[in-house]
């Protein structure tokens, strides 16, 4: 579609009021590798090379940022960066129009080597409205491109959030580099001949800024196309104004003086193989599948619709030809009533929900280890307490998904430690579940959930062969079937499904009678039984790998430990550190019940142990608690995932207190191989 | 009924679509060890579905001849123990499948019926039975229950409405009449019950029927209509408590009254009855019903019970036609009608999706946008 001149001429474009070219890429210093090049119209327009490029989309509900945002991430996947994603919108599905409560963004950080966050601030700021404007501005660097479509900062949309004048004329925007556009009207203008009304048509208004993006870093095209052709199926019309309003936005960048500069970022070498780009919620919801296809059993999901988990919901409602059910419950404890009920009956059983959803359903876990069945109970966390930040990310509901629980009853906890990687934790969560009959909880959260990164697809054969044997004799001396007769090695209860004669038997909530599993009283079998659930859930330990201890230089005195999504802010702060020359090593832990049975004496090896959450200290406390080791800890719930440079300084202090010296820090990039001081 | 059809064909469908991905599959695994233990017995007497377990209800408790009957009962369903799950919640009536020698599942306060959807839903092929009491059913498990009834799911519930919470000794229910007094309630209680026929009429249950625990004969009647029917039946039992709410229902049981008060509802029978045929149910002015005495009627008027009626306001009418003391108790079937089940439609769309696109995990994973590096 390049040299595709549709002739749109672009009115009232202003150019920056303070002098900066417009088109100087703000925040990296690039590694100037420009080339020339020549666009229709005579135009000379350069070519300059970046290694890592962070854009945040912002804009009112109603403007499409999660879906521009997600198509440039799409591009930009399959043109080989690697990329890291953070949508975020606000708990309202339409707040009125035009005012801050309304605004919702999308930030990507795209490079050519590996990353681990999404940026923590933007170098380029792309505004669809004064409210976009005002929720965003603080967080763009200084010299930061700022984009605006000039054609929403009326005089009412001004006066709703507090402008007293328009900041894309006052002067007041001068330390930025600001390039005002007008992105719907040049929309309408380009969907003139559609055939659509005015209002309809500025609705392609993201398309457009899509297009316009999309040139000014030389993002593959044909993959939107297709996509509009497939999300406008039915809607042909409406197809054809989306795509021309995208490709109308690409014309623009080619031809207008406002751009000078396209910029480059070069694909990022990755192991041979293939990739995707997945969020958190869709490789977990994989991983679902995946699991009932390796374990050989029906996938059976109860599930009551909660922010951020719906999604898995609905993704797994399309997948019924791999046996997968999916039940919407008229609330949270039906929902996992029904998969504890379909586990008794030899399916998977799996509920999904967020930290509420965890609390109505805590009597439900409390029966799952009673009567010790296998169930997969998914927690994608949300800012809380009660209904707390919906639709923002936090860890807090790691203590809960410990110790929610009335009695001992002692569950596994594991946590995905990034969007990909929560399709194998929940292999991981699937695999312990039905080796030790046992409820397990899978902490996600909103972060991973929403947020996305390159894949590499596994192959289905390579993956964990999950398995398992039903009862189907009777296992007592005397020819009688006894339930809570348990393997001696995992300590695991026989799974006998109704429909096996002679295995007929009754289990429930009451306390069990060892072996028997009759109703018992005793006092001696209670102490019994519950140290015996509790050993059994200890004993998984044993499966656990040896914990990793990332420290290339082999000698640091501090260790930071982690788990769940703050693994790339802490992975990057780590990185940063290295780069200043100091060494620090970063465990991060998948299981956080039981924890590696290495983890004490690894621990115990450093002067210092740093632990960030994005809660107010809850894994500190169990470390301190079960290693009586001095944690450090450093929290934060802000509903956002913490910033690497935040990290890194935090992780400098207590290096440096522990050995005296001080020296800068370089808080550039993700990586050593970033060069220049990026922002 | 899919139960009493299984048990012949052996196969114990753990909810795979025809098909499906090729895994070897541990339903393969029972279905093996099923057949090696040859024909799946189903002519069972009542002591094949006793348990070794010491019956712990109070003496006289309505509860052991609702056990009894059912015990006696079963076994002409033709169904194997095996294939017979029954779960229930939490209450005295909820100890009922520890003496059962099916499966079972005691679960927890008002839950089983969302537990034994989720059964039902993934195994069609059990005959899966849900106990529950007034409180367990109709205060904590509310919910459960009418959104099962709704949905239809292929189960039979029985609820042993005793107009008391027993197992917590004593306080009034749901179901209990304004001005109970109890340990809860010392000056007689002041919310209006639940009539739950009514309830679950509301709901738009396909099978609603009523019994009394002591009526050997009624009972064991609904019941195997309950279990016949294709979807969810919920059996009233009116269960006498003889520790906290004794002589409940002795209007009904006592000869002297109960024939009085008593209205037996038999499918494509005019509703007489009373000593000597008295009374009858006839229509009111205002689309309802009404109690009318026989004599005072033309024959024409007197409404024939039809059960199989698709608008619930007929069977909704017959239940108000009782008030809270039990006064013109309709006992039977208020309504039975066809509709399909969830399990069933759920087992099709998973069939339907399999015929559409066969199961192929590495294309699922790799999804359309995929690329390589070399
Ligand atoms: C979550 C919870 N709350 C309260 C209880 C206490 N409890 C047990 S049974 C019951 C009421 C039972 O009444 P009903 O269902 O009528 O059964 P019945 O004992 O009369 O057969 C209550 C309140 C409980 N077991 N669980
Ligand atoms: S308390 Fe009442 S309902 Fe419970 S067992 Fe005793 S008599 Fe039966
Ligand atoms: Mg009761």
């Amino acid at each position: 579609m390049t040299g595709t001149n549709h002739g749109i001429s672009a009115p009232g474009i202003s150019s920056a009021a303070n002098g900066v070219t417009p088109g100087m890429h703000p925040a990296v210093d690039p590694d100037i590798d420009a080339a020339s090049s020549s666009a229709p119209g005579g135009l000379v327009k350069s070519v300059v090379a970046l290694d890592r490029v962070v854009i945040r989309l912002a804009g009112d509900s109603g403007d499409g940022m999660q879906l521009t945002g997600g198509r440039f991430t799409s591009e930009t996947a399959s043109f080989g960066n690697d990329l890291s994603t953070l949508p975020n919108f606000p708990a309202e599905i339409r707040a009125p129009t035009g005012t801050l409560p309304g605004v919702s963004s999308f930030q990507l950080h795209f490079a050519d080597h590996d990353i681990m966050t999404p940026g923590d601030a933007p170098d380029v700021l792309v505004v669809m409205n004064p409210a976009a404007l005002k929720a965003n501005l603080v967080d763009l660097p200084g010299g930061g491109l700022l984009i605006a479509d000039s054609d929403e900062f009326t005089p009412r949309n001004l006066a709703k959030v507090g402008y007293a004048s328009n900041p894309l004329e006052d002067g007041s925007l001068e330390k930025w580099q600001l390039v005002s556009v007008p992105l719907t009207s040049m929309t309408t203008d380009a969907l003139a001949d559609s055939g659509l009304g005015k209002k309809e048509a500025e609705r392609s208004k993201n398309m457009f800024t899509l297009g316009l993006l999309s040139w000014m870093y030389h993002r593959p095209t044909e993959g939107t196309i297709r996509f509009l052709e497939r999300q406008f199926r039915r809607k042909p019309q409406i197809a054809a104004a989306n795509i021309a309003a995208f490709r109308a936005g690409f014309n623009y960048g080619e031809t207008t003086e406002a751009f000078a500069v396209s910029y480059e970022v070069k694909p990022a070498p990755m192991a041979p193989g293939k990739y995707r780009h997945i969020s958190g919620n869709q490789a977990l919801s994989y991983g679902l599948v995946a699991a009932g296809q390796r374990s050989g059993l029906p996938v059976f999901l109860g599930a009551y619709p909660i922010t951020p988990a719906s999604d898995i919901l609905h993704e797994l409602s399309k997948h019924k030809a791999y046996g997968v059910r999916t039940f919407q419950a008229e609330d949270e404890i039906a929902g996992i009533g029904a998969a504890l009920g379909a586990s008794f009956g030899g399916a998977l059983g799996v509920t999904t929900t967020s930290g509420p959803g965890v609390a109505l359903k805590a009597e439900t876990i409390g029966l799952a280890v009673m009567t010790e069945l296998p169930l997969l109970i998914i927690d994608v966390q949300r800012g809380g307490p009660s209904t707390g930040l919906p639709t923002k990310t936090e860890q807090s509901d790691l203590l809960q998904a410990l110790y929610g629980r009335n009695g001992e009853a002692p569950v596994p906890v594991i946590a995905p430690r990034s969007p990909g990687d929560c399709f194998d934790a929940t292999l991981e969560a699937a695999r312990i579940a039905l080796t030790y009959r046992t409820p397990v909880i899978l902490l996600s959260d909103g972060y991973l959930a929403n947020g996305a990164e390159p894949w590499s697809i596994p192959a289905a054969d390579e993956l964990p062969d999950l398995r398992t044997e039903f009862a189907t004799e009777p296992n007592g001396e005397d020819g009688e079937f006894l339930p809570y007769l348990r393997d001696p090695e995992t300590l695991a209860r026989p799974w006998a499904v109704p429909g096996t004669a002679g295995l007929q038997h009754r289990i429930g909530g009451l306390e069990k009678a060892d072996k028997t599993g009759n109703i018992s009283y005793d006092p001696a079998n209670h102490d019994f039984m519950t140290r015996t659930r509790q050993a059994k859930v200890d004993g998984i330990a044993a499966s656990i790998p040896a914990t990793e201890v990332d420290d290339p230089n082999g000698d640091a005195r501090v260790a930071v430990i982690g788990w769940g999504s703050t693994y790339g802010p802490i992975g990057a702060a780590c990185r940063r550190i290295r780069a200043s020359g100091r060494s620090i090593a970063q465990v991060h832990l998948r299981h956080l019940n039981p924890l590696p049975a290495d983890l004490g004496e690894i621990l115990a090896r450093y002067d210092r142990v740093v632990c960030p959450e994005m809660n107010l200290g809850q894994l500190a406390m169990v470390l301190r608690a079960k290693y009586l080791v001095d944690v450090h800890s450093h929290t934060q719930v802000r509903g956002l995932p913490f910033r690497a440079a935040e990290l890194a300084a935090v992780f400098q202090d207590v290096i440096d207190g522990t050995t005296g010296t001080v020296a800068t820090l370089d808080t550039g990039s993700d990586t050593p191989a970033q060069t220049g001081a990026a922002l | 009924m899919t139960a009493i059809e299984s048990t012949n064909a052996h196969v114990h469908d753990l909810g795979m679509p025809a098909g499906g991905p090729d895994v070897t599959t541990i339903a393969g695994a029972i279905d093996a060890s099923v057949a090696a233990n040859g024909e799946k017995q189903t002519t069972l007497k009542a002591k094949d579905l006793k348990t070794d377990q010491e019956v712990r209800w109070c003496p006289g408790c309505g509860d052991y001849v609702i056990l009894n009957a059912v015990q006696s009962f079963l076994p002409s369903l033709g169904i194997a123990r095996e294939d017979m799950v029954i779960v229930s919640g939490i209450g005295c009536s909820s100890r009922f499948p520890y003496y059962m020698n099916t499966y079972g599942m005691h679960s927890i306060h008002g839950r089983a019926p969302a537990i034994a959807t989720g059964l039902a839903a993934s195994r069609p092929d059990l005959s899966v039975w849900v106990v529950t009491g007034d409180g367990d059913a109709l205060s904590i498990g509310g919910n459960h229950l009418i959104h099962t009834l709704r949905r239809n799911v292929n189960l039979t519930i029985l609820l042993f409405n005793n107009r008391i919470y027993g197992l917590t000794k004593g306080q009034y229910s749901p179901t209990s009449e304004v001005g109970k007094v109890t340990k809860s309630t010392p000056m007689g209680s002041i919310d209006a019950p639940f009539n739950p026929v009514s309830l679950a009429l509301g709901a738009d249950a396909t099978f609603v029927g009523r019994a009394m625990d002591s009526d050997r004969k009624g009972l064991t009647d609904v019941l195997r209509q309950a279990a016949e029917h294709q979807g969810t039946s919920l059996v009233e039992i009116y269960q006498n408590c003889n520790i906290f709410n004794d002589g409940a229902f002795e209007l009904l049981k006592d000869p002297a009254t109960g024939p009085m008060w008593t209205i037996p509802l038999v499918h494509g029978e005019p509703l007489v009855f009373g000593p000597g045929g008295a009374s009858c149910v006839v229509r009111d002015d205002f689309g309802g019903l009404r109690i009318a005495e026989t004599n005072q009627v033309d024959a024409s008027q007197i409404v024939v019970h039809d059960a199989h009626r698709e608008d619930p306001s007929y069977a909704f009418a017959l239940s108000r036609l009782s008030s809270q003391d039990l006064r013109y108790s309709p006992m039977g079937v208020f309504r039975s009608v066809a509709k399909p089940t969830y399990d069933r439609m759920m087992a099709d769309q998973l069939e339907d999706a399999a015929a559409q696109e066969p199961a192929d995990l590495d294309a699922l994973l790799a999804g359309g946008d995929s690329w390589t590096v070399s």
